[in-house]
């Protein structure tokens, strides 16, 4: 009570101050008065005094203002009024919050130390931190609190601990900072972001995220699955020598490793009670491992675990970039957001500002732009009409591709050709879907440039949907002929499972080999031919949205072999890798930045949901049709003996509730949870409900928005109108005794 | 960093010393800004006004560009980095120059008259809210909270 009572009496104090000059206590700056301004003519110097000292035109000025709005904040902070946000931005606003002068400055300076002093240490670090003022503004008018406050002060990084642990804290903050610098690629991507700024960052940042996801899951599977097979391997020996084609076809000598599912063996390793002989031999004190089980269960806890963190960094992401509030002010946005401060070459400064300078022009144009137009309706519905016709055209140009391929095969086995020739003839499929991934979207970009769209952002999400569409049904498509052949393309094991794990290897390699491809020539070539055979000088673009969008095809690829082929994340580890330093090379020196607006942590958020939603959701349905309905071949892999692979953990199941009864509730949660389907539903009948709910809060918080709007409108304009009538009183009042 | 821009001898008693501004302008990372004599200034808590910068002042200038500062503190100092005549408002003279500085210094790179009027009228239409014709601290750091790459974009990394 007593905080608002104080807070009264200096508004109280203030109004009556009401047109002394505005003293920004002691500062060096001499913040002058704003000289007659061209736009008022009719206003006189005094009227515009009083204008000058308005609480609207000097919240930013006074230091005054600033330690009283944040000794209301500390006061509230420890209050803990549960008010919603919008009432305290309102707050911020008031009147009250105006300029004191020297003599009130220290009454709030000494009310906000106390304030300070009563809040937790996190809280009140915080507060220091968010206090807009210098370092030795706090360091010297803070020195009424105790001495470590002071060192707080001196270390606006980082957080607060008590004075004996201070010690330890600056250990702490040089083993973060070394870290720091140690951070992989971190000297590459400041100079990335040097030249080029914040958008083709997002680009390597992505392939950074996609790089922990692999790493992730190899280490799982490398654990769990292929280093215990690896310590127990099969009778059987590899009766294929090595070629160097291994390493694209992936079969070969490689089929009988441990890359491939067929290797992996369907009984407990290292069990020391054997089934022929029903005795157990304890004293070899081994442990057994069971590894069809620890084979599926790894790769489903890791999908699960990808899933969850996924979701976390969509939605983290979602958070960061969405904001309330109308779409409109997109100039204002662009002059005072568009500088990217990360960019320190020259050169690439004035590319900046010849790409702002664009940018200003072509919205200035675009604002006076005419309307949606038969003409222009037509235009688009062909263009449309174009994309769907091309992506169905491809698709079935594939499938029948792909069953002359494999006719083709069968042919050449029987006829009894080379092994080479036949493993060779299975590379031409993934290298003609490479190759329709490489050329359409080249394709795409010149029918952009034919449509010709009004707004850039518009183009580039036309642009990824395309793409975005034409990759996932072929990949859907493919799928479909890989499930459905089951037998393969090899005849003597009949063991489906590596041949596809075979086939994605391949893909994932010829994808690879096929971006090598599209960086050459896309970049290097295409501005050498710029540069010596047009004679112009600029560079090719580099296009972030067509290297993201092959960033997310191979790591579909990659989660749709996981469990055929368990080493595919270090191929595609390795993969990333190369990629990095490859495309870091080729944008140094072929490439210019785009000159189009790229909102970095808008496209960033798309992307991640592009990430989780077609990619990830489709490699885990893809797992799941396999996992609980196909039939595992009988020759190969762990699950030789079972009806679907669903099965070992159904069976394990079983048994352990034979074994012990005690663990009947597990074996509930098994058979009510997860095998029964109401709980699906009702969870995302959750996750709807609470979706819609925060819809409606947006929206809310949008209405309150325009409301407040029109309302500091209507005031400031019926104040302006008091002001002038309070002056002619005056003038009326005083006029008439001179 | 900071002591590599002093010279030898200062080094020892890098806490009081002031660097000169012209050396701090030669840091890679402030060389090619174009706000690099707004940044100084505003940093800068040197008496005379020369713009030089102590060490809190360059510890504070690379806390507001770092990662860890909140959006209000770096609203607020893009506020008076913006503010030219440092009167509190950004009126059309100061969005003139900003726009000016974002486009380059060149004459043949800079806006038309026409074009840096529709501009500057387009801004305050959208920005102003209380329609007195300038923009203050509150509707400058409302327009900032509607664009979430500024706070990615307002980072200097050493």
């Amino acid at each position: 009570m007593e905080e608002q009572e104080l807070e009264q009496e200096l508004e109280l104090r203030e109004l009556t101050l009401g047109g002394r000059e505005n003293l920004a206590a002691g500062r060096t700056e001499a913040w002058e008065e704003p000289e007659p301004r061209a736009e008022h003519p009719d206003f006189s110097s005094a009227t515009l005094l009083i204008l000058a000292n308005m609480p609207s035109r000097t919240i930013g000025r006074s230091r005054g203002a600033i330690i009283s709005q944040f000794y209301s904040r500390t006061a509230k902070l420890r209050r803990r009024s549960s008010r919603p946000p919008l009432h305290q931005m309102s707050r911020s606003a008031r009147p009250s919050l105006r300029q004191y002068d020297l003599e009130l400055d220290s009454d709030t300076q000494s009310l906000l130390v106390k304030e300070l002093q009563s809040l937790s240490g996190s809280q009140r670090s915080h507060m220091l931190q968010a206090m807009p003022v210098s370092l030795a503004e706090k360091q010297g008018r803070l020195e009424g609190l105790q001495g470590w406050l002071r060192r707080v002060a001196l270390a606006p990084f980082s957080d607060l601990g008590s004075v004996p642990l201070q010690g330890f804290r600056s250990l702490w903050d040089g083993f973060l900072s070394l870290l720091h610098s140690l951070q992989p690629w971190h000297h590459s991507l400041k100079q990335i972001s040097g030249r080029f700024g914040s958008s083709v960052l997002s680009y390597f940042l992505f392939l950074k995220t996609l790089l922990a996801f692999n790493v992730f899951l190899f280490l799982t599977l490398l654990i769990f699955v292929v280093a215990t097979q690896a310590a127990y391997p099969p009778a059987a020996e590899n009766s294929r020598l090595f070629t160097g084609l291994e390493l694209l076809t992936g079969a070969g000598y490689f089929t009988q490793t441990l890359m491939y599912y067929g290797y992996y063996s369907n009984f407990t390793l290292n069990d020391p009670c054997t089934p022929s002989s029903r005795s157990c031999q304890p004293g070899k004190g081994h442990l057994p491992y069971n590894m069809p089980l620890a084979y599926v269960f790894t790769i489903g806890v890791s999908f699960f675990i990808t899933c969850i963190l996924l979701v976390y960094s969509m939605s983290r992401s979602f958070g960061e970039s969405y904001r309330v509030g109308s779409t409109s002010g997109d100039f204002a946005i662009k002059v005072f957001c568009a500088w990217d401060y990360k960019v320190i070459q020259r050169r690439f400064v004035r590319l900046q500002n010849e790409n702002i300078r664009t940018q200003l022009k072509a919205s200035a144009a675009q604002r006076s732009s005419t309307r949606l137009q038969l003409g222009r309706m037509v235009v688009l519905s062909l263009a449309w009409a174009v994309s769907v016709g091309t992506v169905l055209g491809c698709v079935v140009a594939v499938y029948y591709f792909a069953e002359h391929m494999l006719k083709v095969h069968r042919d050449s086995q029987d006829r009894g050709s080379s092994e080479a020739w036949q493993e060779a003839l299975l590379l031409v499929l993934p290298m003609v879907v490479s190759l329709i991934n490489l050329v359409m979207p080249y394709l795409y970009n010149l029918l952009a440039a034919w449509e010709k769209q009004e707004s850039p952002a518009l183009e580039v999400y036309v642009a990824i949907c395309r793409n975005l569409i034409l990759k996932m049904v072929v990949l859907g498509l493919l799928c479909y002929h890989w499930l459905s052949r089951k037998m393969g393309y090899s005849s003597e094991d009949k063991c489906w499972e590596t041949s596809v794990g075979q086939e994605l290897y391949r893909f994932v390699v010829m994808d690879f080999v096929f971006t090598l491809l599209d960086t050459f020539l896309g970049e290097l070539l295409w501005r050498l031919i710029l540069e010596k055979k047009l004679m112009r000088k600029q560079r090719p673009e580099f296009d972030i949205a067509r290297n993201v969008l092959e960033l997310i095809y191979g790591q579909t690829l990659t989660w749709l072999g996981v469990l055929f082929c368990p080493l595919l994340p270090a191929v595609q580890i390795l993969k990333l890798l190369l990629l990095f330093y490859i495309k870091k090379t080729s944008l140094m020196k072929n490439c210019q930045s785009p000159s189009k607006l790229w909102r970095a942590s808008h496209m960033s958020t798309v992307f991640i949901t592009l990430l989780c939603f077609p990619s990830f959701l489709g490699a885990a349905i893809f797992l799941s049709y396999t996992i609980w309905a196909m039939r595992p071949s009988r020759a190969c892999g762990p699950f030789r003996t079972q009806e679907t692979i669903y099965e070992s953990g159904k069976t394990w199941i079983q048994e352990l509730e034979k074994s012990s009864p005690n663990i009947t509730w597990f074996t509930w949660i098994h058979q009510h949870l997860v095998e029964n389907t109401f709980f699906l539903f009702f969870v995302s009948g959750v996750l709807l409900a609470v979706i819609y709910l925060h819809i409606q809060v947006v929206k809310g918080h949008r209405r309150i928005i325009r409301l407040l709007k029109e309302q500091i409108a209507h005031v400031s304009s019926w104040g302006l109108c008091m002001l002038l009538a309070s002056y002619c009183l005056m003038c009326g009042t005083w006029g008439p005794r001179d | 960093r900071f002591s590599e821009l002093l010279s030898k001898e200062e080094r020892e008693s890098i806490l009081q010393k002031r660097v000169p501004k012209s050396k701090i302008l030669t840091l890679p990372e402030l060389r090619a800004n174009p706000f690099q004599d707004r940044i100084c200034w505003v940093f800068s808590t040197s008496e005379d006004g020369d713009g030089s910068m102590s060490f809190e002042d360059f510890l504070d200038m690379l806390s507001v560009f770092s990662d860890s500062a909140t959006s209000e503190i770096k609203s607020h100092y893009a506020f008076r980095i913006f503010d030219f005549d440092d009167d509190g408002t950004l009126d059309r003279k100061d969005l003139e120059k900003l726009v000016n500085c974002l486009t380059g210094e060149g004459d043949e790179t800079r806006l038309s008259e026409s074009e840096m009027d529709q501009l500057i009228q387009n801004i305050l239409e959208e920005s102003d809210i209380d329609k007195d014709g300038t923009i203050n601290l509150s509707e400058f750091q409302h327009v900032i909270s509607r664009s979430p790459d500024f706070a990615s974009s307002f980072k200097i990394v050493l």
